[in-house]
């Protein structure tokens, strides 16, 4: 009986995992992920951008939202504003320094779950060779099985950077020196 | 005995003009990229470079023409081969700097199929993005070319005052169009 005993609490230990989050890769193939970001003009409107290539892994269970990360790296290079002469100074030494740091990350680091659905990202995110923690406002969309035999789980994200805090001097005016961010991430399970 | 011939005046003409313009070019370029963006120069100066610009190319392809048609003076006696020989690639790689600065300039501008406006007097079509960073490369060898092109100036402008001042031929009054100078006039220079 003992060694039925003793079976059967590894056979719980081995279930249990069961409840383990699922691990995505995000969707940056089929690019059904967008990572974006929203600066004023002059005060009197925004201009908008994204960056096209990226990538990263995140797991998540709606059982134990509190227990998920993720992970992104952008290339800081691949900033596109949908003006070839405008990007070019994004890159340069007065904004994103892309010879120096063509890498950005994020790393999360906790989990704040909210209300339902809805939960904060805590992480580490590094921008300009500085890194710093943010949170993320996120938001679950869906999940579940994709046309095509995959299961797929989506989310939204906003979040604010000041440029000062990541060694951007601000060159564009006081209304500008707030950057927000908002992310679309789809991600396919592994 | 003295080599008579000279350019023709419109070639005369056309070299300084193309003198003070390129100048001209040069340093509204080396200080129009340091402006700031709420600088009254932010949007003219760059839109004044680079109609000036495509005029000094619409000159460039003249003195070609020009060329072919007046051909230029056989270098004078008192020449020797070496000195020719560096005044003919100095010349010729003034024009191929030239050359490389309106492509260069061009692809910085266009790298998003985005026209380029001529003097608010007409656009000059964009052929979009020919190759991976092209607002970037396109960039550094606009600049790197500029630099080299007032280089070689300085070196061509040297290589006329040594003829006008220390071997005191007529190098230089070829292309000030005194024909048949005369000692005398050496003082009268300008």
């Amino acid at each position: 009986m003992k060694k039925f005993a003793l079976a059967t609490a590894f056979a719980a230990m081995a279930i249990s995992p069961l409840t383990q989050a699922a691990d995505y890769v995000i969707d940056t193939e089929g690019a059904h992920a967008f990572i974006q970001f929203r600066v004023s003009h002059l005060g009197y409107s925004y201009v908008e951008g994204r960056f096209n290539t990226f990538a990263g892994t995140f797991s998540f269970d709606d059982k134990n939202v509190a227990a998920a990360k993720i992970e992104l790296t952008i290339d800081t290079k691949s900033v596109d504003s949908n003006h070839a002469a405008r990007d070019k100074h994004l890159r340069s030494g007065d904004f994103l320094n892309v010879d120096k740091h063509g890498k950005a990350t994020f790393v999360s680091t906790k989990i704040v779950p909210k209300t339902a659905g809805q939960f904060d990202v805590v992480g580490n995110f590094t921008f300009n060779g500085v890194t710093k923690e943010i949170t993320i406002n996120a938001q679950k969309v869906g999940e579940g099985q994709d046309p095509w035999g995959g299961y797929r789980a989506g989310f939204t994200g906003t979040s604010a950077i000041n440029l000062s805090d990541f060694a951007i001097k601000n060159i564009l005016g006081p209304k500008a020196e707030t950057v927000a961010l908002s992310f679309v991430v789809e991600g396919v399970r592994k | 005995m003295t080599q008579t011939k000279s350019y023709a005046k419109s070639q005369i003409l056309l070299h300084w003009l193309m003198a003070v313009v390129v100048f001209g070019l040069f340093g509204v370029g080396f200080w129009m990229v340091d402006l700031t963006y709420y600088s009254e120069w932010y949007r003219i100066a760059p839109h004044w470079h680079q109609s000036v610009g495509f005029m000094l190319a619409l000159a460039w392809v003249a003195r070609i023409v020009l060329l072919r048609i007046h051909g230029k003076p056989s270098p004078l006696e008192s020449h020797k081969p070496a000195e020719i020989r560096a005044a003919h690639f100095t010349h010729a790689l003034l024009y191929l700097l030239m050359l490389c600065l309106f492509i260069s300039g061009y692809l910085i501008s266009t790298a998003d199929g985005r026209a380029i406006a001529i003097f608010n007097w007409f656009e000059l079509p964009g052929l979009g993005e020919l190759f991976a960073e092209q607002a970037d490369i396109a960039g550094t060898v606009h600049q790197y070319a500029a630099y080299g092109l007032i280089a070689l100036v300085v070196i061509h402008a040297a290589g006329a005052l040594k003829h006008h001042l220390i071997d005191k031929d007529d190098t230089l009054n070829r292309i000030l169009g005194r024909t048949k100078p005369q000692p005398s006039n050496y003082d009268q220079e300008q």
